[in-house]
């Protein structure tokens, strides 16, 4: 316990000297967000040495061993590091699915010279990776993917079309699902598969959303030529061929837990009490002026708290080695936190009456409450949608039969 | 405080379970029920749970307690809450334990908690006047007479009221309802004069009761506290409550749900167990979700009595709240998914709903504390 608190103090000198001020100001949208990547421009001097600054100290990825870019620090360390960064207000020095997805995936089933490979550039932020798995034909229903890819021996070939590729227009590479055995049944012909985005054949088409951006696109494999290896035992194929089920499940456990614990907070680290308290004003006696709003308010805050407290257990739990259902675990989390996140940005709409109608403009930054409430919307279909989430728990934590 | 149990609390849950499925299953408040007992409990099984040290699981060990803190109390209202126990844990053992241990004088401490810790004495907190729980706007006269002060006025639904032998009364030396300052808490014995009680048969088969004051003397000796400043030591001690409810509610509706979950996996319809009609399962599954919520709100609320006695009103409130919403919705959909059996006499899920209802209301309903809470954060 001494020693946390040596660390802690270490990290607040370190961070009081390192952070940038420009980089201790709230988020507010997506343009404020760090993603890295060879092509990224960044927002200002101070977002990209601010990035660069934790990357050195392995920080931008405190738990992964210190060969990969991390720093090897315990969770209990990274914790210390999140409440210094959070107790000055600083601002996430990167985020990426390198680092959210592929990065676990890949500690777990790579080799230690794909590890080697791929892991430090996630970490310092040279590349940027996105995620191959949706397809026209297989959304909820992944395991029935059809991307093609033969094995021509020194190379994979690979052909079909993937969609809902969150950022595939702006990443390096991209980590694809791909069927590798045209007649084993449908779990078990699939491969887990690392491509260069700038390889010939592949290209992309941006999908424009409700919101007014285009996150998403089109992803389109033809006859994309892919190495066997990147270099000596550097495999293109992370874990088995045919067995790359097991790293999509994996990973996207990973996934899940990451987008349900949005629901934890938000962008405006404001509540939505005290942003009615100042919007709508308060009666003599301190409460709300709007009685059946306040009461709407209050029983997504008392949700709100409930399910962090929650995520701190899971965490705890795990440390304790208590967990080990995690992995269905994180389907409760990301059902519940998505869908606290849906009705929270619903209340915030509620709160901000017409004025959070407005769509362009200084006065509502461009619509940055009605773009932020819109892109709520596809938290509970992102990562596997609410109904599949509770076929998960019914099936694997309550062991309900199939249908 | 990581959100985990210790090895130690493990245990106490663990021979608590066996000891409630052996010795007090929901047969046995069935029976007390069908028996009209007069107590609305056992005694014998009061004194049992006693010798295993949980009647003085929060009184401290000079007084004969076990002082295993609020953690494990709640561990043990969890599981009581599982087997629908009926006893005088919560009014006695959290309730008046903390009271008088929080604040008590060193003559009462000394009487008293070596007797509650034994399980050989009931006592009953008197704090509502009226069908909601407000205890700001507590209004019960407590006017000085001679050296002491006359209590006038109506207490209701005092949980054990029909048997304690001792009780805990908030009545007011100054002020006017609704302000904190003014309120002083007594201890008034159960046989004083001028004080009557009618026991109230609640919906749950356990015992409460109304009390009437008509100028029941107290003396200097019997304040809990300083007089006019009972309001912050009433408030420590019904967060205990509503911890301890939580705690509680959250045992029941986890023992409902499970019962929920059997039957889905049992019973047949259109040639197939119920439990594999998606609509069924999605519920089942959003309720379980819940409950994992609950469970982290309750065991934070019982670290934080613990950890933080002073500060622990939000997260009490916190758990209070949402345990009572999702125990009902527990018990709402364990009734409907049960279909007509769920609606029989002769089967336990009815037995649960009515308790959870009981819970939901006792120490503030969920908009009390939605309320508290939202006052709390400046809206
Ligand atoms: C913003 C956003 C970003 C995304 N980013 C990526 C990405 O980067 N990479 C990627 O690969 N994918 C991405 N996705 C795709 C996402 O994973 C899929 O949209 C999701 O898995 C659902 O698939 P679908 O859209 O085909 O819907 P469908 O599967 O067609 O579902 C339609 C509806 O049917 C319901 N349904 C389907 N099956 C069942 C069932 N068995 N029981 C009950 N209900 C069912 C669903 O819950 C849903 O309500 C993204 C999606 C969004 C919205």
């Amino acid at each position: 316990m001494s020693d946390l608190k040596a660390f802690a103090a270490e990290v607040r000198e370190w961070l009081e000297a390192n952070c940038p001020e420009e980089m201790r100001t709230p988020i507010t949208g997506d343009k404020d967000i760090c993603w890295g990547g060879r092509d990224f421009t960044f927002q200002s001097e101070a977002q990209k040495v601010w990035m660069e600054r934790m990357a050195a100290k392995g920080w931008t990825v405190p738990t992964w061993p210190k060969q990969y870019g991390g720093a090897g620090l315990s969770r209990a360390e990274e914790m210390v590091i999140k409440k210094e960064m959070k107790r000055i207000g600083a601002r996430s020095p990167l985020d990426s699915f390198g680092i959210w997805m592929l990065g676990p995936a890949l500690l777990k089933f790579g080799t230690e010279e794909q590890k080697l490979e791929h892991l430090p550039p996630v970490a310092r932020g040279e590349i940027r990776w996105c995620q191959g798995y949706s397809e026209p034909g297989a959304g909820s229903d992944l395991a029935s993917l059809k991307a093609k890819c033969e094995d021509h021996a020194d190379h994979w070939l690979v052909n079909g079309q993937k969609v809902w590729t969150s950022y595939a227009d702006v990443a390096d590479w991209i980590f694809v699902l791909v069927r590798t055995d045209q007649n084993a049944s449908k779990h078990n012909g699939i491969s887990f598969i690392l491509v260069d985005m700038a390889s010939t054949g592949v290209s992309t088409k941006p999908i424009k959303l409700i919101s007014g951006n285009s996150p998403f696109c089109e992803t389109f494999f033809d006859d994309v030529k892919v190495p066997k290896d990147y270099g000596p035992d550097i495999s293109s194929v992370v874990g088995e061929v045919n067995r790359g089920w097991d790293v999509a499940k994996y990973l996207l456990t990973h996934e899940r837990e990451m987008i349900g614990a949005g629901g934890g907070g938000m962008l405006d680290s404001r509540g939505p009490g005290e942003i009615a308290a100042s919007a709508i004003g308060l009666g003599e006696d301190g409460r709300l002026d709007d009685p059946i709003l306040r009461g709407k308010i209050a029983q997504t805050e008392i949700d709100g708290w409930a399910f962090l407290l929650t995520m701190e257990r899971m965490k705890d739990e795990a440390k304790a080695g208590q967990n080990a259902g995690i992995g269905a675990k994180s389907s409760m989390l990301k059902y519940y936190g998505t869908e606290l996140n849906k009705r929270r940005y619903e209340v915030l709409m509620d709160v901000a009456g017409s004025d959070g109608l407005e769509w362009e403009g200084e006065r509502s930054r461009n619509g940055d409450l009605a773009k932020s409430w819109l892109r709520t919307k596809a938290n509970s279909i992102e990562g596997g949608t609410s109904e599949v989430q509770l076929n998960i728990i019914s099936k694997r934590i309550l062991e309900l039969p199939d249908a | 405080m990581p959100l985990v149990l210790t090895q130690e609390q493990e245990m106490l849950r663990s021979s608590a379970t066996g000891f409630l499925e052996e010795n007090a299953p929901v047969k046995a408040l069935r029976k007390l029920r069908d028996d009209k007992d007069e107590t609305g409990f056992s005694r014998a099984l009061w004194k049992e749970m006693a010798q295993m040290g949980w009647a003085g699981i929060v009184i401290g060990e000079d007084h004969g307690g076990v002082d295993f803190g609020f953690v494990g109390a709640g561990l043990l209202a969890e599981e009581m809450g599982r087997t629908l126990t009926a006893s005088p844990f919560l009014s006695t053992s959290l309730l008046a334990a903390t009271a008088l241990r929080k604040a008590g004088t060193r003559e009462s401490q000394d009487a008293l908690l070596p007797q509650i810790a034994a399980g050989d004495l009931v006592m009953a907190l008197a704090v509502d006047e009226g069908a909601k729980h407000q205890p700001l706007n507590t209004s019960m006269a407590a006017n000085k007479s001679g050296n002491g002060f006359k209590l006038s006025g109506e207490k209701q639904f005092v949980a054990d009221g029909g048997v304690a032998d001792k009780f805990i009364v908030a009545a007011r030396t100054a002020s006017v309802a609704g302000d904190r300052q003014g309120i002083t808490l007594f201890l008034v014995d159960g046989e004083a004069k001028n004080l009557t009680r009618e026991r109230t048969i609640m919906v749950d088969s356990r015992g409460a009761a109304r009390l009437k004051f008509d100028g029941v003397e107290v003396t200097g000796e019997d304040i809990i506290g300083e007089v006019d400043g009972g309001h912050d030591i009433l408030e420590g001690v019904l967060n205990v409550g509503r911890a301890g409810l939580a705690a509680e509610m959250s045992g029941a509706a986890q023992k409902t749900f499970e019962m929920t979950v059997d039957y889905l996996k049992e019973r047949q319809q259109f040639g197939k167990v119920i439990g594999s009609f998606q609509a069924l399962q999605h519920r089942a599954a959003h309720l379980y979700s819940e409950l994992e919520l609950v469970k982290s709100a309750v065991l934070k609320s019982s670290q934080e009595l613990d950890d933080n006695f002073g500060i622990a009103g939000p997260v009490c409130a916190l758990a209070k709240a949402k345990s009572g919403e999702v125990a009902k919705l527990a018990a709402l959909e364990a009734v409907q998914m049960h279909g007509g059996i769920g609606m029989t006499d002769e089967y336990d899920v009815g037995f649960y709903l009515k308790r959870i209802r009981v819970g939901q209301e006792m120490f503030g309903d969920f908009a009390y504390h939605a309320d508290q809470l939202a006052h709390m954060r400046g809206y």
